[in-house]
């Protein structure tokens, strides 16, 4: 493969990685500990909604993360061609 | 049936599983023994890392720490399930890739360093010794309390298994009883929890439980809050501490997770990159079946614990409270001799002075352990025995499980990254294999012994351990993927800096002259968050002394390139 394809591969990569990230700071560090009082007023089911990210939603978006990338990482290895035979 | 009879048929099947799978898949090689062939299926190589990481702190004690922090207790749940997503993100496919058997085995060669290798090789050691040294306790005591085994031969005992099958199988052998170990532990979690949940709320569903509402219709955690101030403790769902201390405590375990050696290695086992990615997703699936029961299991227990205690009579207790009484984790002091039990909040001076003065209370005279709450829940909620019994089977799997895996870094920290690439580098691979069995037998019999004598700093190993991992590895891998340009000297450098940084911060906490003096610490962190400070100091100082030292020679930065692409991903090797 190409050093340019390379780059470009790497740089796709690495804006996944960077959206992926957010999303996981976001729901552990941010509704699940700073903002947590915030979200408290509001409720889901019989929970705090603060206290079921940090409890529970927090966990369930963590994996979903996993296999967002895991499908993005699939179909970035196949557009420039150097997945695993 | 007694329970003592179920409990040692329960026992001694599971036991005799894990011997049968370990004489199946014995190791016929050194990556057998290291990395199981490297041919582990993703989703039975996830069930083999989520036992190998749940430890028995995470099956016996957790919930019960919880049902004590209420919110606060949060830090654990996020914390030990978070650092998934940056394994699974920034680390596990490329380690694939690179495609050795450990740890030091990357840090030695993608820094060009045998001094580099060194000080992965102690980290790893250290941190997977304190480790393993608290599951072997935790077996012991199992044995101990559950089948009146004197507790020194609980240890014994757990010793003469794991010992069986780490040695004979080596990686392949644990993997393969792991995925077993995973099954028990697992049903026998489940099983009372969702019997409660039953009982309780009316929802077979544990984690639905946790947010419904009770018989006479307020939902559980509402009456949770209310119980809880009742009593002069704090509101059970909301936040009281500092949030600087939970943000660092949530990022150390996170960190710390990411930066295990026993985890990483885990994802060296399976046969291709994308198996790697996957298989992280997988394992957080299975460790997320128990984390997210616990929290569940804690609100229960805690409901439970109150409404049977609160300002009853000591003589109409259930029989499950004599039982604990008897082992000393559960005590009642009855101050005021009035018969009655008052478990309140003695520490909190406003509530001390307005309600319990008024009432004639003279101080908290209830006090209940942690590790009860998970042991004790079947017979709270009345479950039949043979659930005891599997509660008892589920805290040895978990124990066990845990043990073999870091016994088998430490073994292949000594054959491998000691014996192979340091000081005998012309040993054959049959010698490096026996080599990689006698380490494994005398790590076992060492940590055997010291789960007897533990040495005192043993308590604090989790606050060791993972602040360690986060402070060294965790940068100097992520360093060593994203960043062509960073060199040996700037990763020694940090890895030093953050390690002893980590270690002097909690040492001063924890037995220097800051014990006991919180007002102390810095921005209010205490040790167990301080891994992620730490971290933070390793990043800055690598980075700079990188800029002033000379770039990595060419075929490292070849190495780079080709681990940030899957294919051509062979088998794991030694060489």
């Amino acid at each position: 493969m190409s050093d340019k394809n390379l780059k470009n591969y790497w740089k796709e990569n690495l804006r996944y990685l960077i959206g992926l990230l957010t999303v996981w700071f976001v729901v552990s560090y941010g509704t699940g500990i700073l903002f947590v009082d915030t979200l408290n007023q509001f409720s889901i089911g019989g929970y705090k909604l603060g206290f079921w990210f940090a409890q529970q939603g927090a966990i369930y978006v963590f994996i979903v993360l996993i296999f967002i990338y895991v499908y993005l990482m699939n179909r970035l290895d196949r557009k420039y061609n150097v997945n695993e035979e | 049936m007694e329970l003592q009879i179920w409990t040692f048929l329960i026992v001694g099947v599971t036991f005799l599983l894990y011997i049968g799978v370990a004489i199946w898949a014995r190791a016929g090689s050194t990556s057998d023994f290291y990395v199981a062939g490297g041919g582990v299926h993703p989703v039975l190589n996830g069930m083999a890392t989520a036992a190998d990481w749940m430890s028995a702190a995470s099956f016996i004690s957790m919930a019960g720490l919880i049902s004590f922090m209420g919110y606060q207790g949060s830090q654990y749940l996020m914390g030990w399930t978070g650092g998934y997503v940056l394994l699974a993100l920034l680390l596990a496919p490329y380690l694939r890739k690179f495609g050795k058997f450990t740890v030091p085995d990357f840090i030695g060669e993608r820094y060009y360093s045998q001094t580099a290798r060194v000080v992965a090789v102690i980290c790893a050691l250290f941190v997977s010794f304190t480790y393993v040294v608290g599951q072997m306790k935790g077996v012991g005591v199992a044995f101990s309390r559950f089948l009146n085994v004197e507790f020194e031969w609980g240890v014994v005992i757990g010793v003469g298994i794991v010992f069986f099958y780490a040695v004979l199988g080596g990686m392949k052998g644990i993997t393969y009883t792991q995925v077993v170990q995973f099954c028990v532990l697992i049903f026998a979690y489940l099983v009372p929890a969702i019997f409660i949940s039953m009982i309780m709320v009316d929802n077979p569903i544990p984690q639905l439980g946790l947010g419904g509402t009770l018989e006479d219709g307020t939902p559980l955690l509402d009456k949770l809050d209310q119980l809880s101030t009742d009593l002069g403790f704090k509101e059970y769902t909301t936040s009281h501490r500092g949030k600087i201390d939970l943000f660092f405590v949530t990022a150390a375990l996170m960190l710390g997770t990411a930066g295990l050696p026993h985890v990483i290695v885990r994802f060296f086992t399976v046969p291709k990159v994308a198996d790697a990615r996957k298989s992280a997703g997988y394992a957080l699936v299975f460790i997320a079946l128990l984390y997210t029961t616990a929290p569940a299991i804690a609100a229960f227990a805690r409901t439970n614990l109150i409404n049977t205690v609160d300002n009853k009579e000591y003589a109409s207790m259930p029989y499950w409270f004599g039982n604990w009484e008897k082992t000393g984790l559960l005590t009642y002091e009855d101050k005021n001799g009035d018969g009655l039990i008052q478990y309140y909040n003695d520490d909190n001076p406003e509530f001390v002075a307005s309600v319990a003065a008024a009432r004639g209370w003279e101080g908290n005279e209830l006090v209940v352990d942690q590790d009860i709450i998970v042991m004790a829940n079947p017979e709270i909620a009345n479950l039949p025995d043979w659930v005891i019994a599997l509660v008892v089977a589920g805290g040895l799997a978990a124990a066990l499980s845990t043990a073999a895996g870091l016994l088998l870094v430490i073994s292949s920290s000594i054959s491998h990254d000691l014996l192979k690439n340091w000081l005998m580098p012309e040993i054959s691979e049959k010698q490096e294999l026996r080599a990689a069995r006698i380490s494994i037998a005398v790590a076992v019999v060492v940590a055997g012994y010291f789960g007897i004598n533990p040495p005192g700093f043993v308590a604090q190993v989790v606050a060791f351990a993972f602040g360690l991992a986060a402070a060294s590895f965790f940068p100097a891998i992520v360093m060593g993927i994203f960043s062509k340009r960073m060199n040996m000297q700037g990763a020694v450098a940090g890895m030093i800096t953050g390690l002893v940084f980590t270690a002097s911060y909690i040492m001063y906490f924890k037995y220097g002259g800051g014990q006991g003096h919180p007002e102390q610490y810095w921005f209010g962190i205490s040790p167990e968050g301080i891994g992620t400070l730490g971290m933070l100091l390793n990043f800055a100082v690598s980075l700079i002394v990188m800029q002033f030292t000379p770039a990595p020679p060419q075929e490292v930065q070849e190495i780079v390139e080709n681990i940030r692409v899957p294919r051509g991903a062979g088998q794991s090797t030694g060489h």
